[in-house]
């Protein structure tokens, strides 16, 4: 079953980071996706540009309505997400626990809805 | 020819970073001391020991560098703090340690009172143990991140918080009072066993947490003899570093029982079995002392050839009855499968609530080992596909699988 993790924090927490700061992220991240692969779970992952750089499209009696910003303003924004792998909810929280941004933010874990996967 | 310049600059170097590393919670320790501020007094210390690498090679290496690196770091303080207040200047005041070697009439090691000031109550549980390792091993926030896989940045602003809160509160760089003491002393042990405990990735930064943890939990033994369940804590994180070696073989876990003893450190289970002596000496057993008498059972199949499962037995029934964990509840369930069969284990496992053992991926790995052992593959099957769901680590994962794969033969 495939189970998606939303990775919310508040950005302006880390609005003084320098490259360097940031490079000390990834490698922290590049090693949680480490044991996600060395344990056959991993299936996809991504770390998203802040939500002042969204583009929100919408229909509008058959227009489409393209807005720049995101569609809601949250003090807390979706940063990025994990998607795993596991049998069951039990692990996917297990390894929600040990994802670097459970510690700073909250990690929504979600159910697919696709089935047979 | 710059050789010769080049190896006593290296020479040097070398020699701060040795004094930096054995003397860098000491130094921490003094120079927080009076202000209650080790974000100002690691600053300090690090400003000290870059003017010692950029004068030492010229100048030579004192002969007290502890006491030198104080006074450069002290000098900065003042400067710093001169700077703050905009004021007229404050005199900058003669050094007044007794940097001498140590001696009966010296106060307790500084690292002590700054063990005390990071497991403070006033400090966040999360924060203490990465706050020690800080503040006396001088290991960097992204050290710490990485052993642990955190957000360093994340860790950073919670390091940052927490000397903000000992500076604000002025929280005292001294020992407890006798009556406030154990349950102090309690949370420093907490702190250190975290030190070991909590590490989880292999690497060099975990490597060297783990030994500066049992470094760290041998000073406090060595400092405060008279304290039982300290002493036990010293003996515990011995024995289980003793056998960092033989934990896994080619990328699979080892269980302790078929570790090959040859790859243990004996010299450390010698020293840990001292230690834990000393302790039971002392007459007053606790949590700490009776998981490192478990881990001198185990330790003692170096000498014997076999484990003593009866006396695990009766440790860990003490270990369930004084401190109900559940590690020490799955390990006692282990244990009885061992000496009075799986059925026996399989009913210690089946009497824990179902809601608490449901991530607890030692539950699963010992219940899928019994029922294994009880003859029932289809549900050991079951339960070794919990415990490699819980599983996070490669080798302990590798291990699962393959007892798992032998199910079918």
């Amino acid at each position: 079953m495939n189970y998606t993790f939303l990775l919310y924090s508040d950005p302006t927490k880390f609005a003084d980071m320098t490259a360097e700061d940031w490079a000390r992220e990834k490698e922290v991240y590049g090693a949680y996706i480490g044991a996600l692969q060395a344990a056959g779970v991993f299936v996809g992952t991504d770390w998203l540009q802040p939500t002042s750089t969204a583009t929100t499209v919408s229909m509008e009696n058959g227009t489409a309505r393209i807005q720049g910003g995101p569609f809601a303003e949250t003090v807390e924004t979706l940063g990025g997400y994990f998607i795993i792998d596991v049998p069951d909810l039990d692990a996917a929280i297990a390894w929600a626990e040990k994802c670097p941004a459970a510690q700073y933010g909250k990690v929504e874990i979600r159910a697919s809805a696709m089935g047979g996967a | 020819m710059q050789g010769g310049g080049l190896t006593s600059a290296l020479t040097t170097e070398a020699r701060v970073a040795q004094v930096a590393r054995a003397s860098y919670g000491r130094l921490i320790g003094i120079l927080a001391a009076r202000g209650s501020d080790i974000a100002t007094a690691e600053d300090a210390l690090s400003d000290a020991l870059h003017q010692a690498l950029t004068t030492w090679p010229e100048a030579g290496i004192p002969d007290r560098p502890e006491a030198w690196l104080i006074r450069v770091a002290r000098n900065r303080m003042t400067d710093a703090h001169r700077r703050a207040l905009k004021t007229h200047p404050i005199p900058i005041e003669e050094h007044d340690l007794a940097m001498e070697p140590s001696s009966p009439s010296l106060p307790a090691d500084p690292r002590l009172a700054l063990m005390f000031v990071c497991a403070h109550p006033a400090i966040g549980h999360s924060a203490r143990t990465p706050l020690m390792l800080q503040a006396v091993l001088g290991f960097t926030a992204a050290d710490i991140a990485r052993a642990y896989v955190a957000s360093p940045a994340a860790l950073s602003k919670t390091l940052t918080r927490a000397k903000a809160r000992i500076k604000a509160n002025n929280i005292a760089f001294a020992l407890p009072e006798p009556q406030d003491r154990p349950a102090r002393l309690g949370e420093v042990i907490e702190a250190i066993y975290g030190c070991y405990a909590l590490v989880w990735t292999q690497g060099p930064e975990a490597d060297s947490i783990q030994r500066e943890a049992v470094f760290l939990a041998d000073l406090l033994a060595t400092e405060m003899p008279d304290d039982p369940e300290v002493l036990g804590l010293s003996a515990l994180l011995a024995f289980l570093h003793s056998r960092r070696d033989a934990r896994q073989v080619a990328g699979h876990y080892v269980p302790l029982s078929e570790q090959d003893t040859a790859r243990w450190d004996h010299g450390l289970i010698h020293a840990a079995d001292a230690r834990l002596k000393q302790a039971f000496a002392l007459g007053a057993p606790g949590r700490f002392q009776i998981e490192a008498a478990i881990q001198a059972v185990h330790a003692a199949r170096a000498q014997t050839g076999q484990t003593d499962w009866q006396a695990l037995l009766a440790l860990y029934t003490g270990l369930v009855h004084l401190a109900p964990t559940l590690g020490a509840e799955v390990g006692r369930a282990m244990v009885a499968g061992q000496v009075h069969g799986a059925q026996a284990g399989l009913a210690a496992l089946d009497a824990l609530s179902p809601a608490h053992v449901a991530r607890f991926q030692p539950y699963w790995a010992t219940r899928a080992h019994l029922l294994s052992e009880a003859g029932q593959p289809a549900a050991a099957e079951e339960a070794y596909r919990s415990a490699i769901s819980l599983t996070h680590e490669a080798p302990a994962r590798a291990f699962l699988m393959a007892a798992r794969a032998r199910l079918q033969n």
